[in-house]
C-alpha cells in the first residue's frame, strides 16, 4: 500500500461536525456550565488538596480506577438474565416453561418443564460469570499498579496504586514503567525534552514513538516542581481518537500554548529510553483514550447461520402446522360425544364441562408445549460449542504456525468459521499480504541518470516510451514476465551493495563541499548534477520519521552532548520567527553544529564505525530501507530530535539540520515533506517524497532558459525510468525538493501557525497549508524500492482459483508494478488477454465500460450483462452452455470464467464505482478472471467489496495487512489480517490473522470445508433429530383423541436432546471430516461444494424433514403394531419408542459420519449407556414421586422381554433402510 | 482485556529473553504435534462401496428371515379366542343389558353367551377383559390418580393431590382411591362354565391374584397404615368413587386382595397405551399333565353386565389366549422380520446384478465426493 507508506493513516475518521463549539474559552466557567461544556478543563490537584471535596473543579472527571466487569454480585442475575433475554430463542422457551404452570393447558410437571430452559440458561450464565470473575481480576491486578504521585503532604513523590489516581494528579514516570493514564507531559529528565514511548498494546506497532514536553515547560532547567505549577489546561473531551489531542494550556501571565498529540501520553503505553518525566493526567480510567478504543468483540452472523434462521422459522411454521391440526382434531372428536360425556373425557377440575372449542384452545397451546422439542433449544448452544472447538483446532493447527514470527493463526471471530467455507471472492491488499513488504532498495535516478544497484541487470536504453495514462497493449510483450526472476532474489532491507558510479560521485561531492566550506566559498559553484546528488541523499536521510537507536543497548537513544545550545531554538513558532529576523543567531549556532571537523576525524571515524550498528526504526519499512540505502552511500542518519537531524557524511562530517517543520504523510496527499535550514546554504529548504503521480504533477521545471530546459530533461528522463521500475514491479518514490525565500517562508509560516493553533477544522487547515508549500517543486530523482513475493503466493493463488475463489487484487501502487507483481504471483497469465481501463471523466469511463462490455460480448458470444432478472437466471445459461456463462455468483467453475484480466486505476475507479455506472463495472469485471485496482484508496477498496458483496450477493474475504486495508477487511463478510510489518491495526479489525498469506490456502481449503460441512451437517442433523422425535408424539395424537399426549415419558422428552442424544453430535460437529485435508488441498475443486452451499441447501432441510417423518412412521407403527390390543400400558409402550428413536438417531448420525474416530465410537456408546443408566435409575427410584409419570420398573421390564430386543433390532434397520439405497 | 494484553506482553519478553540467554528451553507457541491436535485421529471410514454394503445387505436379508419365521409360527401357535359381548345387535344376549345400563342403577344385570372352542388350549390360559375405543391414554384422565394414596401415604388419603379434581372430594369427604382412572374402573363380573356334550355345566376355576405386575403389587400400591388389618377402619373417613358400587375395601374378602392392592383395581390402574386394549382378567392354570387346561367343546360365559360403553361407542370383548415367550398372539413382528430381510435380500439381489453388470467400470471412480 502506497499509503501505508510513510505513516498510519487512520481509516477511521471520527466525526468533526458535532463539534462546533465556541473557540472563545471562557477562562472562569463556573462550574455548573463545566459540565455541559464542550472542553474538559484540568487544574493541578495540589491546589486543592487543603480544601477536602467539595471545591476540586477535577471531582466530577472519572478517577483511575477500572472496572471492566459487567455485573456485580447483586446485579448478576438480574443483568445477566436480562442480557441472555435478548436472544429470542430464551423468550420463547421461558414462555413455554411458564406456560407449563397454567392448569388447564399444562403438558408437563411445571419444575421439570423448566429445566431445560434453566440448563442453558445457567450454562451460559455460567460462562458469563467466569469470564466477568477473569474480568475482575485483571481489572484488580491493574487497579492495584503502583505509580508515583505527587503528595502535597509529603512535598514528594509517593507510590500509590493505579485506582487512586485522579485528574490533575501530578505523576512521576520511571523508564519501562506502563502509563496508568492519559498523561500530559511537562517535564523530562531527557535533554532534549523527549519521551520515547512503546505503543505495542494500543496498535502493536514496536517501534518507538517521540512524545515531548509542553512548549511552555521546555526551557525549565531545573526538575519540575508542581508546586510552581499553576496553569489551568483546557482540552477536548475524552474521545477514542489515539491519534488527536488538541487544547490549550493557559498559564497564570495569561499566556497560552497548543497542546498537540505529541505532548500527550496514553495509558497503556510504556516509557522507554526515558529515565523519568512528570507528567499531569488528564483523563483517567474509563476516560483513557485507551479504555474508550477498547471494544469488546465483533459478532458477525455468518451465512449458515442466516440460513439456518430461515430454518428454524419454517420449524416454528411446521410446529404451529402440527398444533392447529391437533388441536381442530381434539375439537372435532369432542364433537363427536356429543352430551354424552365418556367416562374418560375428564372434566375440568371445577367439574364445568368443557366445550369443543375452548378444549380445542386449551389443547393447542398444551401441543406447543409438547412439540416445544421441535425448536431446538440446545442447537444454539451446540453450535456455539462446536465453534469454539472448530476454533481451538484451527489454532492448533502446525501447518498454519510461522515458525519465523513464532506466530499462529488467531481466530478473533469465534461464530464465524463456517463462513471460511463457503468464499467466493477475495480481495487481497497487494503490499505486504502477497508481497513480504520487507523493501530493499534497488535503485536511483538522480538528476536524470539512472544508478542501479544490481549490476548483472541492465535496464536497455529508454526508448519504449509510454506515456502516463496510455493503455498498455493487452498481450503486450512489454510486461514479459521473463526477466522478472532477478528482482526476487533475497536481500535483507541492510544489504545494499552501492553502485560504484554514484558512489563515486558522492564522495566527490562532498569533498567538494568540504572543500569549498573549508575555504567559504558559495555553494552554488558546485556543478548541479553533484549538489543534486547531494540533495538527493540528503532527502532520502532526513525526509522521514525514522528513530535511531543502536542495539547493543537496546531502546536506548544515541546520546549527542553538542546539540545542547539547540535546545534553545525549538521549533516553536514564536522562536522560529524571531530567529527569522535575527540573522546572525543561526550562523552562530552552526559554527557549532560542525564541531566535530577535520582535527578529531580519526575519532570520527572510529565513532561512524560504531554508528553503523545503528538502528533505525521507522513507522513505514519503506522509510527505514531509503535511509539505510543513504546510509549505504555514505549518507547516514545519526540522530534525530523533534526539531533537528543530524546527518553523518564522507569528508564533511557530521551536520546538523534544522528541522523547522514536519508536513506528514497523509493518503490524499500521498506525500510527505520537511522543511529545514540547510546548514551549509543556510536556505530554507523544503524536501519533498511521495508518490510519483502526485509529485510530477507538482514539479515546475524552471522558467528561464538553461536551467529550466535542464529541468525538463530530468523530468522527462525520470518519467521514463519510472515506467521502467514500474514494469519491473518496484515500488517508485520521487524526491524532489524546494528553496524558500525568507519572505515567502514568513508568508507562509504565518498561515501555518494560524492552521495549527486553530482549535476547529485545524486537520483541514493543516492540510491546505501543506498544499500551499508542496508546490513548484524541483525534481531530484527517484527511487525503486523492491518489495519481495512472500513464499508461496504463486501456488495459493493458483490453488484457490481452481478454487473456483475469484481473486481481485486492490492495491495503492503503481498501475504499472501492480500489474508486474500479478503476472509474478500468477494472478495474470500472460496468455490471457488484459483489459485495461484508464479513463479521465465518467463519461469516457462509461464509453470504457460499454466498449469493453461488447468486446466481451463480441468475443464470447454470449450476453453477459446483468440485469437484476437474467442474473437469476445465469445457472441456466450456465448449464445450456458452459461457454458463455460469465463469472457469475455461485455458479461458475474457474474454467468457464473468460481469460481475461482487468486493470483499473483508482481515478477511474472513482467513475466506476459511480450509481450510474457500478452495474455495468461488475458486469465486465464479473466476467474477467482476475481483476486489479491500482492506486485505489482504503475508501475506494472499502466501497468495492461493499459493492461486489451487495449486488452480486457474494460472500467476501478481504485480506489485508496494513491500516489502509482496515475498511475493507471491515466491510467484508469475513475480514483476514496478516500480522505482518505493518503494524496491528489491520489484524485488530480482522476476525482471523494469518502470519502469511500462503496460509490462506488451508485455512480456506482444508478448515474453512471441514467448518461449514461439518456444522452444516450438525445443523441439518439438529432440525432432522428433533422432527423426527417430535413426529413420533404427533402421530401419537390420533390414537389419544388429540388430547396431547405423550407415550414418551416427560422425562425423557425434555432430557432427550439434552442429554442422551447431545454428545455423539458435538463429536461429530467437532471431528468428522468428509474428506481428507490432503484430498481437499490437492483438489482444491471440492471447495466449490461450499461456496454453492451445496451442503446445506433450502430443499435439504426438507429432505431431512421428510426423512425424519418417514422414520418417525417407522419407528410409530413397528411397535404400535406390535403391541395393539394388547395389556400393553402407557409407558410399557412409550419407552421402547424413545429407545427406538434413539437408536435410530444414532445410527442415522452414524450414517452421515464420513470418518469414525475412537472418539466417535464412545460418544455413541456414551449415549446408550447414559439413557439406559438413567432410565434404569429412574424407573427404579421411586413409585410415586413422578407424578403423573408411572413409569416405575419399567425399564427393567422391559430388558426381561424378548419383544423389546426383536423391536430394537428390526425398527432402526428398517427407519435407516432408504438410505443406503 | 488490558491487563491480559499486558501480561501476554511480558510474557512474549520473557520468552525471547530467555531464548536468547538459555537457548535450550525454548517455549515457543508452536502448536503440539499430537494425532488429536492435528485433527488425524486413527480413523475408520466407512466407504459405500458394493463390497461392503452387498454383503450386509444379505447378512441382514439371511438373518432376519429365518427369525422372522421364527417367529411367525411361534405366534401362530398361540391360540387365542375372543368373544365379543357388548351387546349393540338386537340379536346379541347382552342387548338388554346395555341398553338399560347406567351407572347409577343397583340391579345387576346378568346376561349369558354360548361359545365353543375349536381347539384346546394346552398351556395356562389368561383369560383377558377387552375394551375398544376407551381413550384411557387421555391426557387429562392419565393424570388424574394421586400415587401417593395409592402407595398408603395417610395425608394423601386425607388429602388426595388436586390432580384427581373433579374426582377429588365427594360430600367433603376425601375421595379414596381418588382421580378418573379409579372412578372409571372396568367392574363388570366374567365367569366361565364348560358345557359337557351332556350338558351339565362346571365352573372354570380362575386364579385371580399374580395378574398384576410384581412390583404393582408389593412397591407401588400399598393399602394406609398396612399394620391395621382391619381396611373398613383405615378407610372410615373417606368417600367411595361416585361410580363405584362398594367401596375400595370391600373389592374382595381376601385381605391380601382388597383395598388398594386390588390386583384387578392395580391393572385398570395400568393405563392402557391405545384406545383398543385389552387387560388381564383371570388366569386359568394347567390343572395337569393330561388335560388340556380348556378342552374342546362348548362353554357359556356368564356376564355381570356393569359396565356402560355406549357412550363413547365402545366394545367389550373376553379374550382366551395362551401365551407363548414372546406374549400374546400376535404375528405382525414375524411378518415384519419377514419382510425387512427379504427386502434387504431382495436389494443385495438387485444391486449384485448392477454392480456385476456396471461395476467394472465404476471401480476406478472411488474418490468420494
Amino acid at each position: 500500500p502506497m499509503i501505508g507508506f510513510f505513516g498510519r493513516s487512520m481509516a477511521r475518521e471520527t466525526g468533526e461536525s458535532g463539534e462546533t463549539k465556541s473557540t472563545k474559552v471562557k477562562k472562569h466557567k463556573r462550574r455548573k456550565s463545566k459540565k455541559e461544556s464542550k472542553t474538559r478543563i484540568v487544574h493541578a490537584n495540589i491546589l486543592y488538596d487543603l480544601t477536602k471535596g467539595g471545591d476540586n473543579p477535577n471531582r466530577h472527571y472519572a478517577n483511575n480506577k477500572i472496572k471492566t466487569t459487567k455485573y456485580t454480585l447483586l446485579s448478576f442475575l438480574p443483568k445477566n438474565l436480562f442480557e441472555q433475554f435478548h436472544r429470542f430463542a430464551n423468550v420463547y422457551f421461558v414462555f413455554i416453561a411458564l406456560l407449563n404452570f397454567v392448569p388447564v393447558v399444562n403438558a408437563f410437571q411445571p419444575e421439570l418443564a423448566l429445566a431445560p430452559v434453566v440448563f442453558i440458561l445457567s450454562v451460559t450464565a455460567i460462562k458469563d460469570l467466569w469470564e466477568d470473575y477473569r474480568r475482575h481480576r485483571s481489572d484488580k491486578e491493574i487497579n492495584h499498579m503502583d505509580c508515583l504521585v505527587y503528595s502535597r503532604n509529603e512535598k514528594q513523590y509517593v507510590e500509590k496504586y493505579w485506582k487512586e489516581l485522579r485528574v490533575g494528579d501530578f505523576i512521576r514516570l520511571r523508564c519501562n514503567e506502563i502509563l496508568p493514564a492519559d498523561v500530559l507531559l511537562l517535564s523530562s529528565s531527557d535533554p532534549d525534552r523527549l519521551c520515547h514511548i512503546e505503543t505495542a498494546t494500543l496498535d502493536g506497532e514496536t517501534n518507538l514513538k517521540q512524545r515531548q514536553v509542553v512548549r511552555s515547560f521546555i526551557d525549565l532547567d531545573c526538575e519540575f516542581d508542581p508546586f510552581k505549577y499553576n496553569s489551568v489546561i483546557e482540552c477536548e473531551k475524552p474521545n477514542n481518537d489515539l491519534n488527536r489531542f488538541r487544547g490549550y494550556i493557559i498559564h497564570r501571565s495569561g499566556r497560552r500554548d497548543g497542546l498537540y498529540k505529541d505532548n500527550l501520553l496514553l495509558r497503556g503505553c510504556t516509557i522507554r529510553n526515558t529515565e523519568e518525566a512528570v507528567g499531569i493526567v488528564i483523563y483517567a480510567g474509563h476516560e483513557t483514550k485507551a479504555m474508550l478504543n477498547n471494544n469488546g468483540p465483533r459478532y458477525k452472523r455468518s451465512k449458515l447461520e442466516r440460513q439456518m434462521n430461515v430454518d428454524v422459522f419454517w420449524c416454528v411454521v411446521i410446529l404451529l402446522v402440527m398444533c392447529l391440526f391437533s388441536a381442530i382434531g381434539h375439537g372435532l372428536w369432542m364433537f363427536q360425544y356429543g352430551d354424552k360425556r365418556p367416562v374418560f373425557d375428564v372434566l375440568s377440575p371445577e367439574g364445568t364441562d368443557l366445550s369443543p372449542v375452548v378444549s380445542a384452545i386449551y389443547l393447542f397451546l398444551t401441543m406447543i408445549i409438547v412439540f416445544q422439542v421441535l425448536i431446538p433449544i440446545s442447537l444454539f448452544v451446540s453450535i456455539e460449542i462446536v465453534k469454539i472447538c472448530q476454533v481451538y483446532f484451527i489454532h492448533q493447527d502446525m501447518e498454519l504456525y510461522d515458525e519465523e514470527t513464532d506466530s499462529h493463526l488467531q481466530c478473533r471471530a469465534l461464530n464465524i468459521t463456517e463462513d471460511l467455507g463457503q468464499m467466493q471472492y477475495i480481495f487481497s491488499d497487494k503490499t505486504g499480504t502477497l508481497t513480504e513488504n520487507k523493501m530493499v532498495f534497488r535503485r536511483c535516478t538522480v538528476a536524470g541518470v539512472e544508478y542501479s544497484a544490481v549490476n548483472q541487470y541492465k535496464i536497455e536504453a529508454p526508448n519504449l516510451t509510454v506515456a502516463p495514462g496510455a493503455e498498455p497493449k493487452p498481450n503486450g510483450p512489454a510486461f514479459c514476465p521473463n526477466t522478472l526472476p532477478s528482482l526476487f532474489m533475497y536481500h535483507s532491507e541492510k544489504d545494499i551493495t552501492p553502485d560504484p558510479q554514484l558512489m563515486d560521485k558522492v564522495n566527490e561531492c562532498s569533498s567538494q563541499m568540504e572543500f569549498m566550506r573549508f575555504h567559504s566559498q558559495p555553494l552554488n559553484q558546485i556543478p548541479p548534477d553533484l549538489c543534486d546528488i547531494f540533495d538527493f541523499f540528503i532527502a532520502l536521510t532526513i525526509c522521514n520519521t525514522v528513530v535511531v537507536s543502536s542495539p547493543n543497548q537496546p531502546r536506548q537513544k544515541v546520546g549527542r552532548p553538542t546539540t545542547r545550545n539547540y535546545l534553545l531554538s525549538s521549533p516553536s513558532a514564536e522562536s522560529t520567527l524571531t530567529k527569522l529576523n535575527e540573522e546572525k543567531r543561526p550562523e552562530h549556532d552552526l559554527q557549532h553544529a560542525f564541531s566535530p571537523t577535520r582535527p578529531n576525524f580519526e575519532k570520527t571515524k572510529a565513532l561512524a564505525q560504531d554508528e553503523c550498528e545503528l538502528r533505525y526504526e521507522a513507522e513505514s519499512p519503506d522509510e527505514a530501507a531509503l535511509v539505510y540505502a543513504a546510509r549505504a552511500y555514505k549518507c547516514a542518519l545519526v540522530g534525530r530530535l523533534p526539531d533537528q537531524v543530524t546527518v553523518e557524511l564522507p569528508h564533511l562530517g557530521k551536520l546538523s539540520f534544522e528541522l523547522l517543520h514536519t508536513l506528514g504523510f497523509d493518503s490524499t496527499r500521498k506525500r510527505m515533506s520537511v522543511v529545514v535550514k540547510h546548514p551549509l546554504t543556510e536556505q530554507i529548504t523544503v524536501y519533498s517524497k511521495g508518490a510519483d503521480s502526485v509529485i510530477m504533477d507538482l514539479i515546475r521545471p524552471g522558467t528561464d532558459d538553461c536551467k529550466g530546459k535542464r529541468q525538463r530533461k530530468i523530468l522527462y528522463k525520470t518519467q521514463n525510468y519510472l515506467n521502467l521500475y514500474a514494469a519491473d514491479g518496484l515500488r517508485t518514490l520521487c524526491i524532489a525538493k524546494k528553496v524558500l525565500s525568507k519572505e515567502e517562508y514568513a508568508s507562509w509560516l504565518q498561515h501555518h501557525l494560524e492552521a495549527e493553533t486553530a482549535i476547529q477544522r485545524r486537520e483541514e487547515l493543516l492540510f491546505e497549508s501543506a498544499l500551499r508549500l508542496e508546490t513548484n517543486l524541483q525534481l531530484l530523482g527517484a527511487t525503486g524500492i523492491e518489495d519481495r513475493l512472500q513464499d508461496g503466493v504463486p501456488e495459493t493463488i493458483a490453488s484457490l482459483r481452481k478454487a473456483g475463489l475469484q481473486i481481485w487484487v486492490l492495491t495503492g501502487d503503481k498501475q504499472e508494478t501492480a500489474i508486474n507483481i500479478a503476472y509474478a504471483c500468477k494472478l495474470l497469465d500472460p496468455e490471457e488477454e488484459i483489459i485495461t481501463l484508464n479513463a479521465d471523466s465518467q463519461e469516457a469511463c462509461a464509453v470504457l465500460l460499454e466498449n469493453s462490455l461488447h468486446y466481451i460480448q463480441a468475443k464470447f458470444l454470449c450476453n453477459p450483462r446483468p440485469d437484476p432478472q437474467a442474473a437469476r437466471d445465469y445457472a441456466g445459461i450456465h448449464f445450456s452452455s458452459p461457454v458463455c456463462s460469465p463469472a457469475s455468483s455461485g455458479h461458475s467453475s474457474p474454467f468457464l470464467v473468460h481469460r481475461l484480466g482487468l486493470v483499473i486505476d483508482g481515478r477511474t475507479l472513482a467513475y466506476a464505482l459511480d450509481k450510474s455506472l457500478e452495474d455495468d463495472f461488475l458486469a465486465v469485471a464479473r466476467s474477467c478472471r482476475s481483476v486489479l485496482c491500482c492506486r485505489s484508496t482504503p475508501l475506494q477498496k472499502s466501497m468495492v467489496v461493499k459493492l461486489v458483496r451487495n449486488k452480486l450477493k457474494v460472500m467476501t474475504l478481504a485480506i489485508g495487512d496494513g491500516a489502509n486495508d482496515v475498511s475493507m477487511i471491515q466491510v467484508a463478510d469475513v475480514g483476514v489480517g496478516i500480522s505482518g510489518q505493518e503494524g496491528m491495526q489491520a489484524v485488530m479489525a480482522s476476525d482471523f490473522a494469518l502470519p502469511r498469506f500462503r496460509y490462506l490456502q488451508k485455512l480456506l481449503l482444508v478448515h474453512g470445508h471441514w467448518c461449514y460441512s461439518r456444522l452444516a451437517n450438525m445443523i441439518l442433523y439438529f432440525f432432522y433429530k428433533n422432527a423426527m422425535f417430535v413426529a413420533l408424539i404427533f402421530w401419537y395424537q390420533f390414537y389419544c383423541g388429540f388430547s396431547g399426549s405423550a407415550m414418551v415419558d416427560q422425562w425423557y422428552l425434555i432430557f432427550f436432546n439434552l442429554m442422551f442424544s447431545a454428545f455423539p453430535q458435538l463429536i461429530t460437529g467437532t471431528l468428522d471430516k468428509d474428506v481428507s485435508a490432503e484430498t481437499l488441498q490437492e483438489l482444491p475443486q471440492l471447495y466449490m461444494n461450499g461456496q454453492n452451499s451445496e451442503e446445506y441447501k433450502p430443499y435439504m432441510f426438507w429432505m431431512n424433514m421428510i426423512d425424519a417423518f418417514y422414520q418417525s412412521l417407522i419407528c410409530f407403527f413397528i411397535p404400535y403394531f406390535a403391541y395393539v390390543d394388547s395389556d400393553v400400558d402407557l409407558f410399557t409402550w412409550g419407552t421402547p419408542i424413545t429407545t427406538l428413536a434413539l437408536f435410530t438417531i444414532l445410527l442415522h448420525l452414524g450414517i452421515e459420519t464420513k470418518t469414525w474416530t475412537l472418539m466417535n465410537w464412545m460418544s455413541i456408546g456414551f449415549s446408550i449407556a447414559l439413557f439406559f443408566t438413567v432410565a434404569l435409575c429412574y424407573n427404579a427410584s421411586c413409585p410415586t414421586c413422578f407424578s403423573p409419570s408411572n413409569t416405575y420398573w419399567i425399564m427393567q421390564k422391559l430388558l426381561g422381554d424378548p419383544i423389546f430386543y426383536l423391536l430394537c433390532v428390526v425398527t432402526p434397520i428398517a427407519a435407516l433402510l432408504p438410505r443406503y439405497i | 482485556m488490558m491487563a491480559s494484553s499486558y501480561s501476554a506482553k511480558e510474557e512474549d519478553g520473557h520468552h525471547s529473553g530467555s531464548a536468547g540467554l538459555g537457548g535450550t528451553a525454548i517455549r515457543t507457541r508452536k502448536p503440539d504435534n499430537t494425532a488429536f491436535k492435528q485433527q488425524r485421529l486413527p480413523a475408520w471410514q466407512p466407504i459405500l462401496t458394493a463390497g461392503t454394503v452387498l454383503p450386509a445387505f444379505f447378512i441382514i436379508g439371511l438373518i432376519f428371515i429365518p427369525i422372522g419365521i421364527g417367529l411367525f409360527v411361534t405366534s401362530n401357535n398361540i391360540k387365542e379366542f375372543e368373544i365379543d359381548y357388548t351387546g349393540t345387535d338386537m340379536s346379541s344376549p347382552c342387548f338388554n343389558c346395555s341398553q338399560s345400563f347406567s351407572w347409577n342403577s343397583t340391579t345387576p344385570c346378568r346376561c349369558v353367551l354360548f361359545f365353543s372352542l375349536d381347539q384346546p388350549f394346552e398351556s395356562n390360559v389368561f383369560m383377558y377383559y377387552g375394551l375398544s375405543n376407551f381413550y384411557q391414554n387421555h391426557r387429562r384422565y392419565v393424570k388424574s390418580r394421586d400415587d401417593s394414596q395409592l402407595n398408603g401415604d395417610e395425608r394423601s388419603l386425607k388429602e388426595p393431590s388436586k390432580e384427581c379434581e373433579p374426582y377429588r372430594t365427594n360430600e367433603n369427604k376425601p375421595i379414596a382411591p381418588c382421580g378418573a382412572i379409579a372412578n372409571s374402573m372396568f367392574n363388570d363380573t366374567l365367569d366361565l362354565f364348560y358345557i359337557d356334550p351332556n350338558g351339565t355345566q362346571t365352573q372354570i376355576p380362575f386364579i385371580k391374584k399374580g395378574i398384576a405386575w410384581w412390583t404393582d403389587k408389593h412397591v407401588k400400591f400399598r393399602n394406609p397404615s398396612s399394620s391395621n388389618p382391619n381396611l373398613t377402619a383405615v378407610f372410615i373417613d373417606t368417600a367411595k368413587p361416585v361410580n363405584w358400587r362398594k367401596p375400595v375395601y370391600e373389592l374382595d374378602t381376601d385381605p391380601e386382595n382388597n383395598g388398594f392392592i386390588n390386583e384387578d383395581f392395580i391393572v385398570w390402574m395400568r393405563t392402557a397405551a391405545l384406545p383398543t386394549f385389552r387387560k388381564l382378567y383371570r388366569i386359568i392354570q394347567k390343572k395337569n399333565n393330561m388335560t388340556p387346561t380348556l378342552p374342546r367343546g362348548n362353554y357359556s360365559l356368564e356376564v355381570t353386565y356393569n359396565y356402560p360403553v355406549r357412550s363413547f361407542e365402545g366394545r367389550k370383548r373376553m379374550i382366551l389366549s395362551t401365551i407363548s415367550w414372546m406374549g400374546g398372539k400376535n404375528p405382525f413382528l414375524g411378518i415384519a422380520y419377514i419382510t425387512v430381510g427379504s427386502i434387504c435380500f431382495f436389494l443385495g439381489v438387485v444391486l449384485l446384478f448392477i454392480h456385476h453388470k456396471y461395476g467394472n467400470r465404476n471401480n476406478s471412480s472411488d474418490i468420494p465426493n
